[in-house]
């Protein structure tokens, strides 16, 4: 499949957040404001490129040579939940400052399912390497745009009056069923 | 705290949905239906009564320091069995479900439960409450799953009611969020009135 059409689709016609359903606690719960959103969407950027590289090499090294497929679920949330360990203890010592950018999204991220969610279409959509790993980024930034979106409507939404049984997670639902409305009008560009 | 209430707690006063917001992700993505919303929720009730069991026996076996990345490993163990299981005996509910189902793993409500209450509690009241909070996620996931079967396709468990098509933005994904938004509004407004 070619590059362009993987991540046209992914940013907008299939995205990960609106119309896939993934990654909606973080979408929900971090998304309030702005820098914070383009703070979560680079650690997410980060895990899940690197996630999607080691499971994929996982998956078509050792999994599948070994005959072990049935094992995935646990093999990729392990590699996943180590993967972001390892990515906080190395960020902190190499370089203090992205990590006290990323540092506090770092450990919501090994629940994100979203992460995990990626590396398992990787293999579904038998994807190569080199795809997989284009289809995360692009994935990733997908995410980040939703969020930042998101986060500068609900920036607005603070100021309004809002019916009192809407207002809190009620109201920013309902927003987010316009945006993904919003994200119907992709369907059909990449088929 | 009585069994009656340990198990009774899921479903409307600590419901994982609608009052704790836990699990969010299944409940938009799966629940096209109300038969996949309880599918999808019955999948969940297993593994977290299965994992909130051998978590509670093992409590005393497993070190502080290791305790989630272990959580993780029994949990995704069950969900490895719900998945085999269901691809055995009911392919077409599991070709629907998708990828939802080898996400159960990384379910807020499953650890949640099994480190908030299952290693504390001995095993039968944690069978009591992975049970109870379960069918709670069934529940919730069954009641979005009809509200958009009915408005998006005039039908409930596949049997049609209303002549026509619907609004079917309620089956795509834009209807799951405000569906599930007014619902969510509707249960604290219910909430206030009893409270």
């Amino acid at each position: 499949m070619d590059y362009f059409v993987i991540i046209i689709s992914a940013i907008f016609v299939s995205n990960i957040v609106l119309t896939q359903f993934l990654g909606i606690c973080p979408f929900l719960g971090v998304s309030t404001r702005i820098s914070t959103s383009v703070g979560m969407g680079g650690a997410v950027l980060f895990v899940m490129t690197l996630a999607t590289m080691v499971t994929w090499i996982i998956q078509y090294y050792v999994l599948q040579p070994m005959g072990l497929i049935f094992m995935q679920t646990i093999v990729f949330i392990l590699v996943i939940a180590a993967l972001v360990q390892m990515v906080e203890i190395i960020l902190k010592k190499i370089s203090p400052s992205l990590y006290q950018a990323l540092g506090i999204f770092l450990p919501l991220i090994t629940t994100n399912c979203a992460v995990l969610g990626v590396a398992i279409l990787t293999v579904q959509k038998h994807f190569d390497l080199m795809q997989g790993v284009v289809f995360s980024m692009a994935t990733a930034v997908g995410y980040t745009m939703a969020l930042v979106i998101f986060a500068g409507i609900r920036e607005h939404l603070d100021i309004i009056e809002v019916p009192k049984g809407m207002r809190g997670i009620p109201i920013a639902l309902v927003t987010a069923g316009v945006l993904a409305l919003a994200f119907m009008g992709f369907t059909g560009m990449v088929k | 705290m009585n069994q009656v209430q340990n198990l009774t707690k899921g479903f409307i006063k600590e419901n994982p949905v609608f009052v704790l917001l836990l699990g969010m992700c299944p409940t938009l993505g799966t629940t096209t239906s109300a038969l996949n919303g309880l599918g999808m929720g019955l999948a969940t009730a297993f593994v977290l009564v299965g994992s909130n069991v051998v978590v509670s026996m093992v409590k005393n076996l497993i070190p502080d320091k290791v305790r989630i990345p272990s959580f993780i490993v029994i949990i995704a163990s069950f969900v490895t069995i719900v998945e085999l299981v269901m691809q055995a005996y009911v392919p077409a509910l599991y070709a629907q479900l998708g990828l939802f189902i080898p996400l159960i793993v990384v379910n807020c409500i499953v650890l949640g439960r099994a480190e908030a209450f299952a290693s504390k509690n001995t095993v039968w009241s944690s069978a009591i409450d992975g049970l109870g909070m379960g069918l709670g996620f069934a529940f919730a996931l069954t009641v979005l799953g009809a509200v958009r079967e009915l408005l998006g396709s005039g039908a409930l468990f596949g049997i049609h009611f209303i002549k026509g098509d619907g609004m079917l933005a309620f089956i795509l994904a834009p209807g799951a969020f405000i569906a599930l938004g007014y619902i969510i509004a509707v249960i604290n407004r219910l909430n206030k009135k009893t409270a």
